[in-house]
């Protein structure tokens, strides 16, 4: 028989308050009004979304704000099927990365307006390429959920 | 590249479940071992270089303190370094720049991760800022399967043949697994059973997915003096390269991935190599997920963009294949994270010193070993050769 060793069973948690600072602060009180802001680099000319404090590429400051486009082209998805700890939502839920028009990079949120259990139609609506736009949540906080998901448009 | 540095020994734990370990005992298995292999004592060690994924894993964060022993650290300089799932091969460079800098003739590396203490995709889901990216990191599956989708739509790859690719790499890595006496996954599957288990995350199936394990790994690092003073048969460290990406998941194209093309590129330019899949004998890829391991293959320069699936088909990159990928089982079947990229390296140096038993593949010369880490951001790959 297998020997069965001891273990010490003990549970960390640690509380922290993380400073959003005054770029992510605009970005999400945003949010709550309803529009996506974006920074533009003076520079290079790239939009970014989520707004950035400065371009990742030439490190300028980016001050250009932009209110930019709830809709936009999906690049990738997939469907969530396992559950694991800390997870927002409960399985199955679909997350995209998702080019608002006029920006120069993906923003990744929920995917949603999409019946699971019809694997082979969420398939057609949910093609690489496919467009998709901005659904709110009725309750807002200033976060990231603000913005309930991204919807496909019909066509 | 400085001094001329080579891998004198090399050490690994058996990896699985590993409660019959304390973590500093687990730490020893691999650190004794590499030291026998080596023919050196722990006195000998100028400095200790090692690192986990995060230190969050251990739910210890100073590892220096609970491993010092294990470690053979004790009043001598050490430095700790962490870069996700690429730590393995981030500790790897931090060791030959060392020994390269010539501040140092001998160098302890070693990586390790006990994973069935914590909950790894809890831990996971702590390397990313909680506002933006973790609300959406479904574990480290989520992100690695849209990368995954993003690839095959951009190389018009249908899902059916991605699928079928999958599914082989799965069933050969599982195969090599059974030669490999370190890995922990050992199980005989067939291509119907790796094409119809269960969904992760669409459409990555469990046997696309790497496990979780305990295990540690260890290497020595010695000068060119030293290496033929000790006389066993080293490796020698013929190019290295490491690149990181932003912090924002979507900013970077992931589909031709820029950390891993220009890592390997960086690498071969200091090893000369212009045609890695004539030239490089064997590869130690760090694949936690099969449809990935397709992606490196293209960064690599294996096949050309968008082939990989085929290029899997024809067998290129079997044991038997043209260019030979994770004879040991890989990442897919024992992932030991802080160690998982180190275990490539040392996997690499048994290929190329012949001293990969029943996974050797014959004549090997010149290997490649490579790591991945963040939320895809972070690549590092070294090349050893037998030959200076």
């Amino acid at each position: 028989m297998t020997k069965e060793y001891g273990t010490i069973v003990n549970t960390v948690v640690l509380p922290y308050r993380w400073a959003l600072g005054q770029t992510w602060t605009r970005f999400f009180d945003g949010l709550k009004e309803e529009k996506i802001y974006g920074t533009r680099c003076g520079t290079c000319g790239k939009v970014f979304v989520p707004a950035k404090t400065f371009c990742p590429d030439c490190y300028s400051d980016l001050d250009d704000w932009m209110d930019v486009s709830q809709e936009g082209t999906l690049k990738s998805w997939t469907l969530v099927r396992k559950s694991h700890f800390g997870q927002v939502r409960q399985p199955p839920y679909a997350l995209g990365l998702i080019r608002l028009d006029g920006t120069d990079c993906e923003f990744i949120h929920f995917l949603g307006g999409v019946d699971w259990s019809d694997m082979q139609n969420a398939r057609e609506k949910l093609k690489a390429g496919a467009r998709v736009k901005a659904a709110w949540s009725k309750e807002k906080h200033a976060d990231i959920h603000d913005i309930s998901c991204f919807e496909p448009l019909k066509s | 590249m400085g001094r001329a540095v080579a891998v004198i020994g090399t050490g690994q734990t058996r990896h699985g479940r590993r409660n019959d370990v304390s973590y500093p005992d687990l730490v020893r298995e691999a650190v004794r071992m590499a030291l026998e292999d080596a023919g050196i004592t722990p006195k000998d060690i100028e400095g200790v270089v090692s690192g986990t994924m995060p230190s969050m894993m251990e739910g210890i964060s100073d590892t220096h303190l609970y491993f010092a022993e294990a470690l053979c650290e004790v009043g001598k300089p050490v430095l700790k370094v962490e870069s996700c799932g690429s730590t393995g091969q981030s500790i790897a460079h931090c060791g030959f720049y060392w020994v390269a800098s010539g501040m140092a003739d001998l160098v302890l590396v070693v990586g390790m991760e006990k994973m069935f203490e914590g909950d790894g995709q809890a831990t996971m889901s702590t390397v990313a800022d909680p506002w933006f990216l973790k609300p959406f990191s479904a574990g480290a599956p989520g992100v690695f399967t849209m990368q995954a989708m993003e690839w095959m739509h951009r190389f018009n790859i249908p899902e059916d043949k991605a699928h079928e690719a999958a599914a082989f790499i799965s069933v050969t890595h599982h195969d090599s697994a059974l030669d490999n006496p370190y890995a922990h996954i050992k199980i005989k599957i067939g291509m119907d059973e790796a094409k119809n288990a269960p969904i992760i995350t669409y459409p990555v199936r469990l046997l696309d997915v790497c496990p979780t394990s305990d295990g540690a790994c260890a290497v020595i690092l010695a000068s060119e003096e030293m290496a033929k003073k000790i006389g066993r048969k080293p490796a020698w460290i013929r190019g290295l390269g490491f690149r990181g990406e932003e912090f924002f998941y979507g900013e970077s194209n992931k589909s031709i991935w820029p950390s891993a093309t220009e890592a390997a590129k960086h690498a071969y330019e200091q090893a000369g190599i212009r045609d890695p899949l004539k030239e490089l004998d064997v590869a130690e890829i760090y694949n936690p997920f099969t449809y990935q391991e397709m992606i490196f293959y293209e960064c690599f320069g294996f096949c050309p963009r968008g082939k990989a699936p085929d290029y899997v088909l024809e067998g290129k990159f079997n044991r038997t294949g043209e260019l030979p990928c994770d004879p040991s089982g890989g990442v897919l079947c024992t992932n030991p994270i802080g160690a998982s990229g180190l275990i490539r390296l040392a996997e690499a140096t048994l290929q190329v010193t012949g001293k990969a038993g029943a996974r050797q593949i014959e004549g090997a010369e010149l290997a490649l070993s490579h790591a991945m880490g963040g939320i895809d951001q972070f690549n590092g790959v070294t090349i050893v050769g037998a030959k200076l």
